[in-house]
């Protein structure tokens, strides 16, 4: 190896250790003996065995699993749609509005969005009676976020699709429904899944907005981690964000898999 | 233009217009199209030759003027329902699927029945020599290929009329010119009407029964190939066409053509004569073009067969010559 080789290795060693050495010591301390975080005292799996025992984790786990699926579900169908309406619609009256509407969650600050979210969870709850704060509200307050995401993967992709392929199909008889269903859909389903597993990730770990429009039985798992956190740490902590690393390595594989696969 | 109804026409076009915002790009266009013929629409790029061709499938919707297609008016009549299939210049295979199930797709959508789809997609597979490609993607083949698949796609179909849009463009040189005698071949055999744009005079004149030479949305004329060639109706065409030198005679216009003049160091017996010197020669092999200036009948261009192996031209760069053209070997032009 040349010097310059072993530079530029040296750099990339760098750059890696500072970007990924607090994971791996959250993963290895995850290990531990020891009650305290700081300190190594040997291997152990009894962390890993109380995580699965803490109720309470396990709950507000289930319950975040819960919200991200249904709210990147729906975020993925809506946002399909507006994504489509965005690059394949002619113009229509209020268009560019319609575009800056559907990203504007994007932009918003979470704060301003969990105001006037709680404000209308609050008033629709003086007025109609319900929704309950819990895991209604917290899904929809995720999916109107989710969608911008999904929205804007789709509208990309759709940009760079080549019309003459759905020109093509329409040409032999399909009708445009039938045109969308078997060759525009299929087409896009990656930017489409990358886009659910973008809105599955943000839903996940979504806080702020979260606290605005839960209910007061209602803890997902970043409320009860910071909370937890709060107290006092514990190892299970470790043993939680190794899970979330390897939860969200395997959504970033899948998703890069699903943007490079040729299809 | 075209003298004469057509005995039996497949497509009547009249009075088309088409206009994106402030471009019209089909101007009032009137054309019929004989049924069994190869139709070109050459012109340069921007003419309106491929809009014409996209109103023809349905892609896009005239302002003005009607298509009938075998008898039926195809205003509002969606792409999906019209007797009509395209050839696409980028040919538009569909990635996700195999060689076979590209071709069987239009026959999906007629909702004809499995067994049968297998016959003639293997049928139209076999007519552009892809049958042990089937299960191929196209992303699998080389562009001559694909584009026989995408020929396979339409054909299959068995259309009234098939629209071939630039169908030779993406391919190199020397598969074009064999692919040419292929499509004109398939064409005869099938029985079928093809409607070709291309902005290729060589590929039009060649593979043409009739063509329409197009200029800014216009038809600027319509005839056989030998028509457009040696009766050009304007000096558009005239010079769009080949290499046209045009005279003034008479208070008109003579189009000559550059191999229908002689050239001699002597004095020559013919009907027209003019002293030249020689500008210059390009030589392309088969022939030579020299560009003459004459006295009083401006630069003329003139080419001669290369008969003779040893010389690379029969004159010389500066040389004094006589020019001399026949009195049938000019056309009158009209505008």
């Amino acid at each position: 190896m040349n010097g310059r080789a072993r530079f530029a290795f040296t750099v990339l060693a760098f750059g890696y250790a500072f970007l990924y050495l607090p994971i791996v010591l959250v993963i290895v301390y995850s290990f531990n003996e020891s009650r305290l975080v700081t300190v190594w005292a040997g291997f152990s799996t009894k962390w890993w065995q109380a995580l699965f025992a803490n109720e309470a984790m396990l709950d507000a786990a289930w319950l975040s699993l819960r919200i991200a699926l249904v709210s990147a579900t729906t975020a993925a169908v809506i946002g399909l749609a507006a994504g489509y309406a965005l690059a394949r619609a002619p113009f229509f009256f209020g268009r560019t509005l319609f575009g800056s509407l559907v990203i504007a969650p994007m932009v918003m600050p979470e704060v301003v969005m969990g105001i006037s979210m709680l404000l209308l969870f609050v008033g629709s709850e003086q007025l109609l009676g319900g929704p309950d704060r819990g895991f209604l509200t917290i899904t929809l307050a995720h999916t109107t976020f989710s969608i911008a995401f999904v929205a804007i993967v789709v509208q990309a992709r759709l940009a760079d699709f080549d019309r003459s392929l759905e020109e093509a199909a329409m040409d032999l008889g399909a009708t445009p429904w039938t045109t969308f269903r078997t060759i525009t859909l299929p087409l896009i389903t990656p930017a489409v899944g990358s886009g659910w597993l973008l809105a599955f990730t943000l839903s996940l770990d979504d806080l702020i907005l979260t606290q605005f429009v839960a209910g007061a039985q209602s803890q997902t798992l970043p409320m009860r981690v910071y909370s937890s956190v709060r107290l006092g740490v514990d190892p299970q902590i470790n043993v939680l964000a190794t899970i979330i690393v390897c939860v969200a390595a395997c959504a970033l594989i899948l998703s890069g898999w699903l943007t490079r696969r040729k299809v | 233009m075209h003298a004469g109804p057509i005995a039996d026409s497949i497509v009547r076009i009249e009075g088309l217009t088409k206009r994106f915002g402030a471009i019209t790009a089909v101007d009032g266009v009137d054309l019929e199209i004989q049924r069994g013929e190869l139709f070109a629409l050459l012109g340069g790029s921007g003419c309106g030759k491929t809009t014409l061709l996209r109103m023809l499938a349905g892609f896009e919707v005239p302002d003005n003027g009607r298509i009938v297609i075998d008898g039926q008016d195809m205003t509002g009549v969606p792409p999906h329902l019209r007797p009509v299939n395209m050839m696409f210049q980028s040919y538009a295979l569909f990635p996700h699927m195999d060689v076979a199930t590209n071709v069987g797709y239009g026959l999906r959508r007629e909702g004809v029945k499995a067994p049968e789809i297998a016959t003639r997609v293997a049928e139209a597979l076999e007519q552009v020599k892809l049958a042990n490609h089937a299960a191929r993607r196209p992303a699998q083949l080389s562009g001559g290929q694909r584009q026989r698949v995408a020929l396979a796609r339409a054909l299959v179909k068995r259309p009234k009329l098939l629209l071939l849009d630039e169908p030779l463009a993406a391919l190199d040189r020397k598969l074009r010119e064999g692919t040419r005698f292929e499509l004109v071949r398939l064409q005869e055999q099938l029985g079928l009407t093809f409607v070709m744009v291309t902005h290729d005079q060589e590929e039009a004149m060649s593979m043409a029964t009739r063509l329409a030479v197009m200029n800014t949305g216009r038809v600027a004329q319509v005839g056989t190939p030998h028509e457009i060639y040696e009766r050009p109706a304007s000096r558009f065409v005239a010079d769009f066409i080949g290499i046209a030198n045009i005279l003034e005679a008479d208070g008109g216009w003579l189009a000559v053509r550059p191999e229908k003049i002689t050239l001699s160091a002597n004095r020559l017996d013919a009907a027209n004569t003019v002293a030249g010197k020689i500008l210059d020669i390009a030589y392309e092999g088969d022939r030579s073009l020299y560009r003459i200036v004459t006295e009083g009948k401006g630069t003329l261009v003139v080419s001669t067969t290369n008969i003779d192996r040893t010389r690379p031209a029969s004159f010389a760069r500066g040389q004094g010559v006589w020019l001399g053209w026949s009195a049938e070997a000019g056309h009158r032009l009209s505008e």
